[in-house]
């Protein structure tokens, strides 16, 4: 299985690296720059717009000990409370790192096309991605719901929410957070996904406390927390 | 139940280790239990129709007899005159605002007849409790094919009509309708329905467009050398024809079995549907002997399932060592601690061969077969194992130590209809999963007894499993399990919809 995936990403890869745009996000099958300012969830409730950091190289080891080491480890100041901007650039040993602000046309956001696109690693490496959901009311017992390739952790308005260990593939609603309170205003979700080899992404929503999808929310990267 | 805790205590078990209920449960020819309030009752064959109570459906107690409330503490003389002043083979119900209690009171059979008494209560203390006579609804005379016993009440939910079967063996099984109003019969000159012959304890249940016609095959009252046991057929109208799953009608001796003697139980008989509600259906009857009980007669209550249009006697959840396995997800409860490979972690590089790679060879270029990989449990694992508490999760099952669950039978913590609580510990060590104030679920340390940590576990029609913990801190509503994610699990008001509270106990 490993050994398609990788045949696949070569493939898809080289496809990337002739439709490249001049400026911004490098046009991908799936991960395109926004075009509005701001962008509510799909239907399914699925956050679709985020602000994603090159990838960081690292050992690529998916058990939880390994995970949790990588995730902990200070690459970069404020790794944790940073809300970036689009085009911010962070120094991690000692290379500039750009965040990007980014839409994608599915309801997964495909790192591989994300960071193949940008010419960079897709095996062994960590993603850090940051976005702002305005929530217009409170919603108590709400939870946030992902799904992640391969292991990830995750952060709502600055407390650990979900963790997912191992080498995995995105499954919709694969890890689900205890029931937080979304508060009123902008909510900042943030993750680290941590990935070996082959393909990778995330899918990531806000489940009401029925376990339907939230929708009615906003995505607002230009906001402040 | 102490020789049953004793037994389930002895090892994980893997043996299906059965028990009847709890408290005084002797008792013959069971009516089907109802529930009044928040106890449950059940009304039997004896002098005056003795009456059993539970608060939980699990510990049962006497509780006096019906009859004691009556005129000389016998049936009244209408009853007596058509049979006798026996008092048999109870059945009741709640029609409207009002209890129908029906009882058999032979004579010298096949003289008999059927009694009704109509309460607004069935509990004993209620200033409201009391009975009253109304007299025999059915009789037979001693000659005629029927033997007026063993009435089973049926209220029928596509249009509210009310009836009764009756009869033992002395010919026919029959069926006459009965007035909502008055609980006697609708029309007295109609000729009863013939529907089954050489039978008794019959009674009829309704599900999706088909009635169900249950009775007891075989001889009782001979202890572990009696023959009872439950049979079966269906039928598209109340009336018939009643056919086994091999098309027999039941008029000609039909009747597939549903339930007959296993384990250490000995002749069933007497089913009685008790519908909890939310999908979870459970049957009573009563077992001619209990060998746990010296061979006597006692009460017992198990799951009913239901596969391919047919009731199916589920079994009771028996204590030992199981994964329990999420039936949405397919993944399987875990402690939250990082897995290690059975065998070991594998060396890395090629494909195939190498510990725990299950290769088709040893790897070596000799005949030599590969070794066995022992199994993994927490002897092995658990001092790795942080201490304290910690998270519950889901995950792929690889007969990994933390993965496997040991379902215990908690003594002298009360139960539910047909079993007691359930402590659910990691198996091999006290880690034990319990419900947490938020509503969430967390493995402790060490299991307490405390009602976050008793699990009632009932088998749902489809013989999946709800999972509820007796309580959740600071909740009044009752919760199940839930696989809210593929990997994550919590706690859930119970939808019987979803297959996010339906989960399978299978061997580890």
């Amino acid at each position: 299985m490993m050994r398609r995936a990788l045949v696949a990403a070569i493939v898809v890869g080289a496809a990337l690296r002739v439709t490249f745009a001049a400026q911004g996000v490098p046009v991908t099958p799936t991960i395109v720059s926004p075009k509005t300012a701001t962008r509510p969830a799909g239907a399914n409730g699925f956050l679709q717009r985020w602000l994603i950091l090159e990838p960081i190289a690292v050992s690529g080891q998916l058990a939880d000990s390994a995970v949790r080491a990588t995730v902990s480890h200070q690459y970069f100041a404020d790794q944790f409370t940073a809300v970036p901007k689009d085009g911010d650039a962070v120094t991690v040993d000692g290379q500039p790192l750009r965040w990007h602000a980014v839409d994608t046309t599915n309801y997964n956001v495909n790192l591989f096309h994300f960071a193949a696109g940008l010419k960079k690693p897709t095996s062994n490496v960590l993603f850090w991605a940051v976005t702002l959901v305005r929530v217009p009311h409170d919603i108590v017992d709400a939870r946030l719901a992902i799904g992640s390739n391969a292991a990830s952790v995750w952060w709502l308005n600055g407390r650990e929410a979900v963790s997912l260990f191992n080498d995995r593939q995105t499954v919709i609603d694969d890890g689900v957070s205890k029931r937080v309170t979304l508060k009123k205003g902008v909510n900042v979700v943030r993750a680290a996904i941590v990935n070996a080899g082959g393909a990778t992404d995330f899918c990531a929503r806000l489940l009401d406390a029925n376990a339907r999808p939230i929708t009615g929310i906003t995505i607002d990267l230009a906001s402040t927390p | 139940m102490r020789t049953t805790l004793a037994a389930a205590a002895a090892a994980l078990l893997l043996v299906a280790s059965v028990w009847a209920l709890d408290g005084d449960i002797g008792m013959h020819d069971p009516s089907t239990i109802v529930r009044d309030g928040s106890r449950y009752y059940v009304y039997a064959t004896g002098a005056g129709l003795p009456v059993s109570v539970s608060d939980d459906g699990w510990t049962w107690k006497r509780a006096g007899s019906v009859m004691a409330s009556m005129p000389g503490g016998m049936p009244g003389s209408a009853v007596v005159a058509r049979g006798g002043n026996n008092t048999w083979a109870p059945d009741v119900m709640k029609v409207g605002d009002k209890y129908f209690l029906y009882y058999s009171a032979p004579g010298t059979q096949p003289r008999s007849a059927i009694g009704l008494l109509v309460g607004k209560t069935l509990d004993p203390l209620s200033p409201d409790y009391g009975w009253t006579d109304a007299g025999p609804v059915v009789w037979s005379d001693g000659v005629e094919d029927s033997n007026a016993i063993d009435p089973g009440i049926f209220h029928d939910p596509t249009n509210g009509s009310l009836w009764l079967t009756y009869g033992s063996y002395f010919g026919y099984i029959r069926l006459v309708e009965l007035d909502p109003q008055s609980g006697l019969r609708r029309d007295p000159h109609r000729t009863p329905i013939n529907v089954a012959i050489n039978a008794e304890a019959s009674i009829v249940i309704f599900r999706e467009g088909w009635y169900y016609l249950l009775l007891t095959h075989g001889s009782c009252c001979a202890g572990t050398n009696s023959t009872y046991s439950i049979r079966m057929g269906r039928a598209r109208k109340v009336g018939g024809p009643y056919l086994d799953r091999s098309g027999v009608d039941m008029l000609q001796g039909g009747g597939s079995l549903f339930l007959g003697s296993s384990g250490r139980s000995v002749g069933p008989g007497h089913f009685g549907l008790l519908d909890l509600g939310d999908g979870v259906q459970k049957f009573s009857c009563h077992f001619e002997a209990d060998l746990d009980r010296g061979g006597t007669s006692v009460l017992d209550i198990r799951p009913l399932l239901w596969r391919d249009g047919w009731p199916v006697a589920g079994d009771n959840v028996a204590a030992g060592t199981y994964r329990l396995e999420s039936v949405r997800t397919g993944t399987a409860l875990e402690l939250a601690v990082e897995g290690v490979p059975v065998g070991g972690p594998r060396a890395g590089g090629r494909r195939g061969g190498g510990p725990g790679r299950g290769g088709a060879s040893s790897g070596r270029g000799d005949a030599t077969p590969p070794s066995p990989i022992a199994a993994q449990d927490a002897a092995q694992m658990a001092a790795n194992w942080p201490a304290g508490p910690l998270d519950a999760r889901l995950a792929p099952y690889l007969l990994q130590a933390q993965q496997k669950w040991s379902l215990t039978p908690v003594a002298n913590a009360g139960g539910y209809p047909g079993s007691p609580y359930f402590r659910i510990s990691v198996a091999g060590t006290d880690r034990s999963l319990a419900a947490t104030g938020d509503g969430e679920i967390a493995v402790t340390p060490t299991f307490t007894g405390a009602p976050e940590q008793l699990w009632r576990i009932d088998q749902l029609a489809d013989g999946s499993y709800r999972l509820m913990p007796k309580a959740v801190p600071g909740r009044s509503a009752s919760m199940a399990l839930s696989a809210i994610g593929g990997s994550s699990p919590t706690l859930e008001p119970f939808d019987a919809g979803t297959d996010r509270h339906r989960w399978l106990l299978r061997m580890p």
